[in-house]
């Protein structure tokens, strides 16, 4: 009964989104006032419908109910409950259904604030999403369909995928989740503008918290899987350039460049067109990655099930919003020209370097990504694209940017005399030399060409984010949220650098094998294995070893990694311990039974590994507080008698 | 104004480019083979069945032959196996194993249960020639013609299909010797 | 669709089984005499690509595959073979697809010219734009909105 009931649900939210998108964008086009109120109706219906939906899987999960194929083969009857809730997102179709109820929940959100702005661009806003509401709804129902039902009826499941037996699976998808499906909304936004033929000052000051927030959880949700991978799957890295990594990856880079341009289309009316073209290539690089990694065209460890039939639906999709956003821009954007000014050594420069910067860093990944496809495309034979391209590829367009920043941060809008500041820089940026070298040659004594470099660049970024938010707080003048958000994340960047820095320059790594008893130096660390012994587990039985670690003969701790076989799907997986220990992150993974009690061990040092997460999510942080100033919620909006002229004319 | 159609323009070309990368999407498995057009590599390893005997590549020029890589730990080569034996009843060109990672008692055992289609079954226990003829997953089956040019490659079990399609045309096409 | 029936497996069932099976990554515990060599070794298997696994390098695949190609980095490295040598043995048997470093040949120069491509083309697009905005200051006297400098 309740995935019929679903599926049921599933159909009228496909048909409220499809009102939701004709009320919203043909009631603006003429003006239809029953129309235009008609949208919220309808947003509210197709939320109660998708979130009804998401409560029947979620029942099927919980119930084990093995005779919808979703279920039986995504979870089993000796799961624990905490991940037969949590597979729901698991595998393709259950992560559809999140991303439709996430984006059911930010289109409530913004009909709710809707009420602040101007009916007909609400309206257009609200009928934007309801067309990527329809899209979605109908390649779900069409393609993927969570509820289908299996006849007969399994005895029991699949049981889900042991590597995601996990508490990462209850955050990373949803938050990361949260993050691509809310560049929906500047998207929207930007339609809206274009549809209106009218870009102004409000347009900027609504846009950007909703963009930053987006941001701030893809960050974070980046963050996080990352760091779900560096400690669950054994292999000690935490980025590889796959694929799917990078299909979260290049959202976030054109997003940064988004909401920086936003702040000079707010602050000067200008990169309007820029704006516009970033808030629809931002949304683009989301509903590119879920292409990527669902429709087999790219070789990748986390692809979900590749299908060439759903490829097409979703390519499809693709040409019709991305191609008719492209293509209002080529129609609206040459009228949104404004005519100020600014100077090279302006703020605005600075922010255009930025845009331009970060969006070459996306479309590298994007190249590097999509190589492989285009080269069978274009017949260019077969390639194959990984770290060794990425990484310095991705560098050459991040140095010039980081080295700008703590300028730029200190450029004047407009005019952009130094004056004074010139001499702050340059103090500024010896010290950061002398901190960062002095640290670097100081603690390890050694490092790469770039090591000095990324430090230097690290810390020069912190220090000038800092110097004007102390100086206001030492004059005891007020500090907007805003700013003090921004000091936050450019903060967080400077850590990031740093941690980056470290990581890259003087991780240890060493694959050995070790007899019970035998010891192993790795880097100042002395590991000494002490055996193998049996674990059970609610599904899965283990091996567990037990290494002591000592530093200089001191007791620092004891590891215990694991290799478990889960019962089911019989797949072994590498459960790695991990301990931070100044600084240090001390990773270790059990590898083969060489036989004679003899096994191999991956020892792993990882110096300030941790701080790259958490610096991370420190950005993350300030792009939120950034967005809860005070100034984004008493905005404007336009004078009634003006709207209902506007209305008459017809625009 | 020309200049705002840029994104328009790049996106169609992009669109093109993933178009195109769908409709190859089902290959996706089946990576081209450097081989395809080169002399197939040279090899001399014992033979199944009488292993004082050697399977020599160069005793093999002259016809057409199928060279066909399997083991008993591949569940589609198990699937594989009555095509390969109809194949073989056929008597249009001979098919050559080569038994890849495989321990031999199993092997002979497997053979002697389903039916053996091979003229002959070399035994690669270290995977170095497997590896020489660019094998990652088994079964894999190459066509090689007189010349000892291998001329196509098969990643996956071989079908009734595939024979009849891929492999007979290009054996019987006019011009070409048959032994 | 039927499924056996899940058994519980003693521990000493346990080790058997588990010691018997696939590992989910590989430990590489190779080490060559010469650490020149193993720095090679370590690069090499890390930019091979394993071609049994999906997006995974030879230095961290646990199929036998991986293990035999990783042995083959190895023989030849302790023979006196370049790395470019090394590289092209992969190459002429499975393709430029095993090189996760593409190589540097006029066919990719699309790739590897690519972002200094579209940095010049940045920094023209940067450079016409300041102009353009430089130009239009004079006559540009709206007044700044102050507002804490953000």
């Amino acid at each position: 009964m309740l995935p019929e009931l679903g599926h049921f649900a599933l159909i009228l939210a496909l048909f409220l989104a499809a009102l939701q998108a004709f009320f919203g964008i043909a009631g603006a086009a003429a003006g239809r006032e029953r129309w235009m109120a008609a949208v919220t109706t309808a947003v509210a219906g197709e939320a109660v419908m998708v979130a009804t939906a998401m409560a029947c899987l979620m029942a099927s999960f919980i119930g084990d109910d093995f005779s919808v194929t979703y279920v039986a083969e995504n979870s089993n009857s000796a799961l624990p409950l905490f991940y037969r809730v949590t597979a729901l997102w698991g595998a393709h179709e259950g992560s559809l259904l999140l991303w439709i109820f996430l984006l059911a929940a930010w289109t409530v959100a913004v009909a709710a604030a809707s009420r602040r702005l101007p009916a007909r661009f609400a309206a257009r806003v609200l009928g934007v999403l309801g067309v990527v509401s329809f899209g979605f709804l109908l390649f779900t129902l069409a393609t993927s369909d969570p509820f289908v039902r299996l006849d007969p009826a399994a005895a029991d499941g699949r049981d889900l995928n042991p590597i995601l037996q996990d508490p990462g699976l209850a955050v990373h998808p949803p938050i990361l989740y949260t993050g691509y499906v809310g560049f929906s909304v500047a998207f929207a936004f930007a339609c809206a503008a274009m549809l209106e033929g009218r870009l102004d000052q409000n347009w900027a000051r609504w846009t950007r918290p909703w963009t930053t927030v987006a941001w701030a959880f893809l960050g974070c949700g980046i963050a996080l899987g990352s760091f779900w991978a560096y400690y669950e799957l054994g292999w000690g890295g935490f980025w590889f350039w796959d694929p799917v990594e990078n299909a979260s990856f290049m959202p976030w880079l054109v997003g940064t460049a988004l909401i920086h341009s936003l702040a000079v289309t707010d602050k000067r009316g200008l990169f309007k067109s820029w704006t516009l073209l970033l808030a629809i290539l931002a949304f683009s690089m989301s509903l590119l990655g879920t292409f990527l990694v669902r429709s087999g065209v790219l070789v990748s460890v986390h692809s979900f099930a590749a299908d060439p039939q759903r490829g097409i639906f979703i390519l499809a999709f693709l040409i019709v919003m991305i191609g008719g956003a492209l293509s209002l821009y080529a129609w609206r954007a040459p009228l949104l020209r404004s005519a100020a000014g600014f100077e090279l050594g302006a703020r605005e420069s600075f922010l255009l370097f930025n845009n331009v910067l970060l969006v070459i860093a996306a479309a590298t990944v994007f190249a590097g990504t999509l190589a492989p496809l285009i080269a069978d495309s274009l017949g260019l034979g077969t390639l194959s694209v990984g770290p060794p391209y990425f990484n310095p590829t991705f560098m050459m367009s991040m140095l010039p940017l980081l080295a700008l920043l703590a300028v730029g941060i200190h450029a004047n809008w407009k005019r952009g005399r130094l004056g004074d500041k010139w001499r702050m820089l340059l103090n500024t940026l010896v010290a950061a030399a002398v901190i960062g070298c002095g640290l670097v040659f100081g603690i390890y004594r050694h490092g790469q060409v770039l090591t000095p470099v990324g430090a230097t660049l690290g810390v020069w970024i912190i220090l000038a984010s800092l110097v004007d938010p102390i100086d206001r707080w030492r004059r005891r003048l007020s500090l907007s949220r805003a700013v003090l958000g921004m000091t936050v994340a450019h903060v967080g960047l400077g850590l990031v650098v740093i941690a980056l820095t470290t990581v890259q320059s003087f991780t240890i790594e060493r694959d050995v094998a070790m007899s019970p008893g035998a010891s192993v130096a790795v880097g100042g660390y002395e590991f000494r294995f002490d055996g193998v012994s049996p674990v059970e587990g609610p599904n899965y039985s283990a091996l567990a070893a037990t290494l002591v670690v000592t530093r200089d003969g001191m007791p620092v701790t004891v590891l215990r990694p694991q290799k478990r076989q889960y019962w089911v799907q019989r797949q072994v997986t590498s459960e790695t311990a991990i301990r931070m220990f100044r600084g240090d992150n001390i990773l270790l993974a059990l590898g083969e039974d060489l036989g004679a009690g003899r096994w191999s061990v991956r020892v792993q040092i990882r110096p300030l590994v941790t701080l790259v997460w958490l610096a991370a999510f420190i950005m993350a942080c300030g792009g939120a507080l950034a967005a809860s100033d005070r100034r984004y919620r008493a905005v404007k909006v336009a004078a009634p008698a003006e709207e209902a002229a506007a209305l008459e004319r017809g625009t | 104004m020309n200049r705002y159609f840029v994104p328009l323009a790049v996106f169609a070309l992009l669109a093109v480019v993933l178009a195109i990368g769908i409709r190859h999407a089902p290959e996706k498995g089946v990576i081209a083979s450097p081989l395809l057009g080169r002399p197939a590599p040279q090899f001399s390893l014992p033979e199944l069945s009488q292993p004082t005997q050697q399977v020599r590549s160069a005793d093999l020029k002259g016809r057409w032959y199928l060279f066909n890589v399997w083991g008993t730990w591949c569940g589609e080569c198990r699937a594989e196996h009555e095509t390969l034996l109809q194949v073989q009843r056929t008597g249009v060109i001979p098919l050559i194993g080569l038994d890849w990672k495989d321990d031999e008692r199993d092997a002979r055992a497997w053979l002697a249960q389903l039916g053996n289609p091979y003229q002959a079954v070399a035994v690669d226990a270290s995977g170095r020639v497997a590896i020489d003829w660019g094998v990652y997953g088994a079964p894999e089956t190459f066509l090689v013609d007189p010349r000892g040019i291998v001329v196509y490659k098969h990643v996956g079990a071989l079908t009734q299909e595939i024979w009849s399609h891929e492999i007979l045309p290009r054996v019987s096409a006019p011009g070409t010797k048959k032994s | 669709m039927r499924q056996p029936l899940v058994l519980r497996a003693s521990p000493a069932l346990a080790a058997i089984v588990l010691s018997a099976s696939l590992p989910a990554w590989a430990v590489d515990t190779t080490q060559l005499p010469d650490p020149v060599l193993q720095a090679r070794y370590e690069t090499l298997t890390h930019e091979l690509r394993c071609m049994q696994c999906q997006n995974e390098s030879l230095a961290d695949s646990p199929v036998d595959l991986a293990a035999d190609l990783r042995r083959q980095v190895r023989d030849q490295l302790l023979a006196g073979k370049s790395d470019e040598e090394v590289r092209n043995w992969m190459a002429s048997r499975y393709g430029d697809f095993i090189l996760f470093r593409p190589r540097y040949s006029l066919r990719n120069a699309w790739l590897w010219g690519a972002p200094a491509a579209l940095l010049l083309i940045g920094a023209f697009v940067s450079w016409r734009i300041i102009r353009q905005r430089t130009a239009l200051l004079a006559a540009d006297v709206e007044p700044l909105e102050e507002d804490g400098r953000s």
